[in-house]
């Protein structure tokens, strides 16, 4: 079993700092994403006053928090883009040291 | 008449497309993932055309237009939900499947129990859904085609979707969304620049407006700022049936079959990223805008208006025509009908791949075709067999059911069923099949007994579960149906195959390449 393709990298250093780094990345920015999306709802359901005090002319504070929802989600996908690009690499070279031997 | 000429033209460019798709199409690999060559704009744009449905078109509008802020909170997690798509699930799931959903879950479990589970599953969540999207396009037509009833619109789009799907195959379906999603963008974008034209380009101007808008309830005139919370989601449960909502969203989109097997249609996972990236900026814009449609519909239509000509669904197309006349009318009213047909057409190609190569080949036949292109006739046949039962279901239920919980359902299962199973199987090493049938069986009951005894089919007096949307509850016991299972019971082959499985997630090897061509 151990001399397996699967297995070896599996094992291989390279590997295991692979899935660590993934995870470093999407663990924190899942949950981070969780909580600022969940924040909205329960804000605006439990904290109302708070989220009716208007900003400028009708536009207060529960319609620029939704709005920056949007903008949220996408610097996480552009933050996990840029990561993703380094895992990329470092997959590469994983599947590179698996062909030569 | 103008909009049926319309409509007409979409119909036959499509058509066109299905003819042309029917000639690259052969194989497995070219009917249920186009022979995984679409490049990642055109899936970015084929995921947000299978994902925009009617009901955020027209609905979405309508609810900001009768209960504003409420209705944009609505928008939010729509796009959010990608997150979860693409930091979870897009790229292990294209590195270690072939066509469906339950590949990612049998690579390493028992494939016959999963398989049939998971084939369970998507079946409810597809079918569900469609049939909410059939009697959507029933109703719509009768308000916006002059001279088509209720059971022909049904009939006719059931028809087209069955074609583009026999016929067509992936390739066929991908274009019919690509197209969709352009019109429906570039639809929304010039309405919104009329909207914002309506108020001399001045922010201000418009925001003003909808700090005060005026429509008339029990009788009697009432001023209202709809940026105001709480016109829609009321005490005692109103915040919490929101929260339950955006659970299932967050969690459920990455559970919607039509939308996990687009990741298959893509070269390599590389390119499954970059087009939920695309889709992510589409989906984005586009409900960032429903705040021009929506509040553009309570400013310069009005509330009573539009309840004196259809209701809520008719929010948009109104202020289409009060804004450019009877030939944009017709066109927004085409492009809502466009946006229904791609959302069908994807919930079918689905449906019935999970049925032919999860249950016909893998569960029944244990794996192995008894003939070359068996598994494709037979997914040909199961889309007959559903768009035969969505056309049956839909004229049944009638123009007048309220089957908004049907897509509440749809993705409270997917949320609570497929979500969990999914992650564990990908990041949990001693996940098992136990653990996997559980956790789909009790995510799948759960969200329809909850349901059942909900407001919307027991009437919010009588209601024993108080919320319209079950997420909050079932998926909690998703999660924990699936991980009960897996600690009753030991499945080592299960844990020794783990390692072969995050190799393959992680680094793409031995994934399935494109083919033909």
């Amino acid at each position: 079993m151990d001399n397996h393709p699967w297995e070896k990298i599996a094992a291989s250093s390279e590997f295991k700092d692979l899935v660590r780094a993934k995870l470093r990345m999407i663990v924190p920015a899942t949950l981070f994403f969780v909580v600022y999306y969940f924040a909205l709802p329960i804000l605006v359901g439990y904290a109302p006053g708070l989220m009716q005090r208007k900003v400028v002319s009708s536009i207060n504070l529960a319609y620029l928090f939704a709005l920056s929802q949007f903008f949220m989600a996408w610097a996480i996908a552009a933050l996990y883009v840029r990561a993703a690009a380094r895992f990329d690499l470092m997959a590469k070279k994983i599947l590179e040291k698996a062909q030569t031997r | 008449m103008t909009a049926l000429v319309m409509f007409l033209v979409f119909v036959a460019a499509t058509l066109g497309i299905t003819y042309w798709a029917s000639r690259r199409t052969s194989g497995a690999a070219g009917f249920f993932a186009a022979n995984r060559q679409i490049t990642a704009w055109q899936n970015g744009f084929a995921v947000a055309g299978d994902y925009m449905s009617a009901a955020s078109f027209l609905g979405i509008a309508g609810i900001i237009a009768f209960q504003g802020y409420d209705g944009f909170m609505y928008s939010v997690g729509w796009l959010v939900a990608y997150l979860t798509v693409l930091l979870i699930v897009a790229e292990p799931l294209r590195n270690v499947g072939k066509y469906t959903m339950a590949d990612v879950l049998a690579y390493r479990l028992s494939p016959r129990p999963v398989r049939a589970m998971a084939s369970l599953s998507t079946l409810v969540v597809s079918t569900f859904y469609m049939i909410a999207q059939m009697v959507g396009a029933g109703t719509l037509v009768a308000l916006l085609l002059k001279g088509i009833n209720y059971n022909t619109a049904v009939i006719g789009v059931g028809i087209l979707m069955v074609v583009y799907v026999v016929f067509g195959g992936m390739l066929a379906t991908t274009w019919v969304q690509i197209i969709k999603a352009i019109l429906l963008m570039g639809g929304t974008v010039l309405l919104s620049i009329l909207v914002l034209a309506h108020f001399d380009f001045s922010f201000r101007a418009f925001f003003d407006a909808i700090g005060h808008v005026t429509y008339t309830e029990n009788g009697q005139t009432v001023v209202r700022d709809f940026m105001q919370p709480g016109l829609r989601f009321k005490p005692p449960y109103g915040a919490l049936d929101l929260i339950s909502l955006g659970m299932a969203l967050i969690f459920g989109t990455a559970g919607l079959p039509h939308i996990l097997v687009r990741f298959y249609t893509v070269p390599d996972a590389q390119t499954a990223r970059k087009s939920v990236v695309w889709a992510m900026v589409l989906i984005g814009v586009f409900y960032i805008m429903t705040t021009f449609l929506g509040f553009g519909a309570a400013t310069i239509v009005g509330r009573d208006t539009i309840a004196a000509h259809g209701g809520t669904n008719m929010s948009a197309p109104l202020l289409a025509e009060a804004l450019g006349g009877e030939m944009f009318f017709a066109f927004i009213s085409a492009i809502a009908f466009a946006t229904i047909l791609a959302v069908v057409a994807g919930l079918t190609i689905s449906a019935s791949a999970s049925f032919a190569h999860d249950f016909y080949t893998n569960v029944v036949h244990r794996g192995t075709e008894r003939r070359t292109g068996e598994e494709v006739r037979v997914a040909r046949i199961a889309a007959f067999v559903v768009g035969a039962v969505a056309i049956a279901v839909a004229i049944l239920l009638g123009p007048t059911a309220n089957v908004a919980f049907l897509v509440a359902l749809a993705f409270a299962v997917a949320a609570s069923a497929n979500l969990p199973v999914i992650v564990l199987s990908l990041f949990w090493r001693r996940f098992n099949t136990a653990g996997a049938v559980a956790g789909l069986g009790t995510g799948l009951v759960a969200s329809l007994l909850l349901i059942l005894i909900g407001p919307s089919i027991m009437g919010a007096s009588r209601a024993i579960f108080p919320l319209e949307n079950p997420g909050i509850l079932s998926i909690p016991l998703g999660f924990l149906g699936a991980v009960l299972g897996t600690l009753l019971t030991r499945e080592p082959s299960a844990e020794t195959k783990f390692n072969e499985l995050i190799v393959r997630a992680n680094t793409g090897l031995g994934a399935e390449r494109s083919t033909g061509h």
